[in-house]
């Protein structure tokens, strides 16, 4: 009988064929060929950014609910790149994103439309990446905190806007910018660890609702929200480890969910959750322990309970407890996000590094400026801020602690390729989160 | 159809527009991220704002954000403003399912359509069922691992019903496309909890024989040996037990097929507790591979599995390695 290949079969064949001739004709290359092309052309992607932020064609229209994103992915693409905008240029994206700033608290996706949770994100990590007194005393942190309490749902978790969808993206983005802004209380993190445990699949990854397939872009976001309220514990992180291993593909890039195609955004979905395992290798080797006596357990008697459950219940327990004496407020989540970061990693990275470099750097990046999907795509803003956020992790990801930088070992082509380090939870460049924090600490 | 006509007679020319004076975007006198909209699109926005701030309910109102909507589907704002609309009309929802169905054709993944699908399929409640079912398959027959169709299809069996020929569906898509992991996900999703089938209980013993099959057809398909180990979910003691689980993995090697699947089974067998028969061991070490890659055979099987996994599967290298440093707490 012949077999015919499956769709999922041929479509995966041929990124593979296309990116192994991108590899073999690079590899036949002479050296100094070789160097030119493993450049990040920093000039052009900065050509490509601001002539973005100063003007774009009307095929646009599509995204004109989009314009803080599209402010977040050009902005944090040139603070990664070490590029400063000019004073001039700072004011006018301070200026536009007020103007995207409800009345009522939140921003929406242009001036005049309702607030979401996403573009309320993408603005507040744009101001913080602008910087300064100005920009950062821009946003209304009171009526910010009031717009999450009103996108929060009863069952705990957040809905995008108004009347508007739940999901785990709703829930990171709530709990990022409260968390950023040291808004974050216990009136907003309740239950919300709830429903994003129940988002972890059978597979390990975690989905957008509970019962939708594992994703890359969920499972950041899950796994993030969870560290920012102090609940990863909950999740069952050897599952988790286990499926974001399985998810780099041998393009050396990542694929968003099992038996997709590669993707360079995921370098950032997938390849960011590397930096938060590192740091959280502790909880993660306690749950290891419990699967371990609770296998002795099981040979004398008939105890089987599922680990995830365990932990939760042991865990949850203790945290009630303590929740009884001395009521969690916002001191409880104000120093995570700056603790997280100072954390020590224990361990080296438990993906390939170097292979995903190559596949940013060889097969995402476009000379003319700019980063893509796959070859093959065209590039576009979305994928050049994930692509670089995620080159930044690589390059990062051997420090053992947060203040050193990295060997030219560690940076896959020339020194000059080094990109600035971005924290691993906000996504917003360390050294401006540092400054903004300086600020919101004392609020 | 008379709407795409009307929409080349600009807004301003239109007569039952002439009492409205359109809103500009505020976008400051030095905007960011600047659009330079299609003279089209700025107008049909100015008239839109217009009539979301005067909060006007009207059946030209209706009509005008299905306009801005054709020009930008993912304007959340405009969405939302049309739900109200609807409600205060109290219109015709099956016309609207069309509308959306029209739209939808052209951009399948936005959430805004989906968001709105779901709120419409609520009002209008379990008759909904059969056709939002038919609705998300015409979606998954043109791309079947589309995300947005496969929540929506999971809400409505959920929330309205209609799971009678979900497994069967399931069955279809597979039989189409083994590595399909959205339709193995929606088999897990059907098999846990469908109310026709009695759960994860009643359907393991079939289920695990359906999956052992496509295992042994395709030993490289992740999908199949994740929704193998899922079938466990909440029992994992009969994983480690059931005979089926590892002589698959046995099977599997004992055809010298370096299969990382069945062995990273094998693995996590092992560290729950499975005690493995000599011939586990014998399988693993006639791998065909390079000795000197695996270390001394001294080691555990589970140790032994690491290494050959660490010389295998390079990308994983790190990984497995680190699974290794983790044996001592896990394996005595
Ligand atoms: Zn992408």
């Amino acid at each position: 009988m012949e077999v015919i290949p499956t769709v999922t079969q041929r479509e995966q064949w041929m990124v593979e064929s296309q990116v192994f001739g991108i590899y073999n004709n690079f590899k036949e290359l002479p050296r100094r060929a070789q160097t030119v092309l493993l450049e990040i052309v920093c000039d052009k992607h900065t050509e490509y950014l601001t002539n973005g932020l100063r003007r774009l064609p009307p095929s646009f229209c599509v995204l004109d609910a989009n314009r803080p994103w599209l402010c977040y992915w050009i902005l944090h693409s040139l603070a990664l790149l070490g590029e400063s905008i000019d004073v001039n240029l700072k004011h006018h994206v301070v200026d536009f994103l007020s103007r995207c700033q409800d009345p009522l608290g939140g921003y929406g996706g242009g001036p005049g439309q309702m607030p979401h949770l996403a573009t309320t994100y993408a603005a507040v990590n744009s101001i913080i990446t602008v910087g300064g007194r100005r920009a950062l005393s821009s946003i209304n942190r009171d009526r910010l905190y009031a717009f999450l309490q009103r996108m929060k749902d009863p069952s705990g978790s957040f809905r995008m806007h108004e009347k508007g969808e739940i999901d785990v993206r709703a829930c990171y983005t709530a709990v990022s910018v409260a968390s950023i802004l040291n808004i974050l209380d216990y009136k907003l993190v309740e239950n919300v660890g709830d429903y994003i445990l129940s988002c972890q699949t059978y597979e390990g990854g975690i989905a957008g609702e509970p019962g939708s397939e594992a994703h890359g872009g969920y499972t950041f976001c899950g796994l993030a929200a969870m560290i920012l309220i102090n609940e990863v514990h909950r999740l069952d992180l050897p599952a988790l480890v286990n499926w974001v291993a399985f998810r780099q593909g041998v393009e050396g890039g990542f694929q968003g969910r099992t038996n997709k195609l590669v993707d360079g955004c995921y370098s950032f979905w997938q390849g960011g959750v590397f930096p938060l395992i590192q740091r959280l290798l502790r909880s993660i080797e306690e749950q290891l322990r419990i699967i371990g006596c609770r296998k002795h357990d099981n040979d004398s008697s008939k105890i089987n309970v599922n680990l995830p459950e365990e932990t939760r219940q042991m865990h949850s327990g203790l945290f009630e407890q303590k929740g009884l004496q001395e009521p969690p407020d916002v001191a409880k989540f104000s120093d995570v996000g700056f603790d997280f970061v100072k954390r020590s990693a224990d361990i080296g990275p438990l993906f390939q590094n170097f292979a995903l470099q190559q596949y940013i750097i060889l097969c995402s990046q476009i000379m003319d400026g700019g980063f893509r999907d796959k070859p093959g795509k065209s590039r576009d803003f979305y994928h050049t801020c994930y692509c670089l956020s995620g080159l930044s992790v690589c390059q990062y990801i051997n420090l053992e602690t947060a203040d050193s930088s990295p060997i030219a070992q560690e940076v896959l082509g020339p020194y000059s390729n080094l990109l600035e380090q971005t924290h691993p939870l906000y996504n917003v460049v360390l050294e401006r989160y540092y400054s903004a924090r300086e600020l919101f600490s004392h609020l | 159809m008379d709407s795409d006509d009307e929409q080349t007679i600009p807004l301003s020319q239109r007569p039952e527009w002439a009492d409205v004076k359109p809103v500009p975007q505020d976008d400051g006198p030095n905007p960011v991220v600047p659009i330079a909209y299609t003279d089209e699109f700025r107008e049909t926005m100015d008239y839109f704002r217009a009539v979301y701030l005067s909060d006007e309910h009207s059946s030209r109102s209706l009509q005008l954000t299905s306009e801005a909507i054709n020009l930008n589907a993912g304007n959340y704002t405009v969405w939302h403003f049309r739900r109200l609309i609807l409600e205060s009309l109290n219109a015709d929802l099956h016309e609207e399912l069309d509308f959306v169905e029209n739209i939808a054709k052209k951009n399948s993944k936005n959430y805004q359509i989906w968001h709105h699908r779901r709120w419409l399929a609520e009002k209008l409640g379990p008759d909904a069922a059969f056709r939002e079912i038919e609705f998300t398959k015409k979606i998954l027959s043109l791309d079947a691992k589309n995300y947005h169709a496969w929540s929506h299809r999971q809400w409505v069996l959920k929330t309205l019903g209609g799971w009678e020929d979900e497994l069967e569906y399931c069955n279809q898509l597979l039989r189409d496309d083994i590595f399909n992991n959205s339709a193995w996900n929606q088999r897990h999703f059907v098999v846990t909890r469908s109310p026709l089938l009695g759960g994860l209980d009643a359907m393991r013993d079939s289920e695990v024989d359906y999956t052992i099959e496509a295992i042994i057809t395709y030993p490289e398909n992740e999908s199949s040996w994740r929704y193998l180990r899922g079938l466990y979910k909440n029992d994992l003691k009969s994983w480690v037990n059931d005979p089926r689980v590892s002589s698959v993995c046995l099977k599997i090697l004992s055809t010298k097929t370096r299969c990382i699947f069945a062995l990273s089974t094998l693995l996590d067998l092992i560290c729950h507790g499975f005690q493995p028969s000599p011939e586990y061991e014998e399988a693993v070490n006639a791998l065909p591979l390079q000795r000197s890659d695996v270390g001394p055979s001294s080691s555990s099987l589970a140790e032994t599995i690491c290494s050959v996994l660490e010389a295998i599967d390079p990308l994983r290298g790190n990984y497995w390695n680190w699974r290794k440093e983790q044996l001592p707490a896990l394996v005595t």
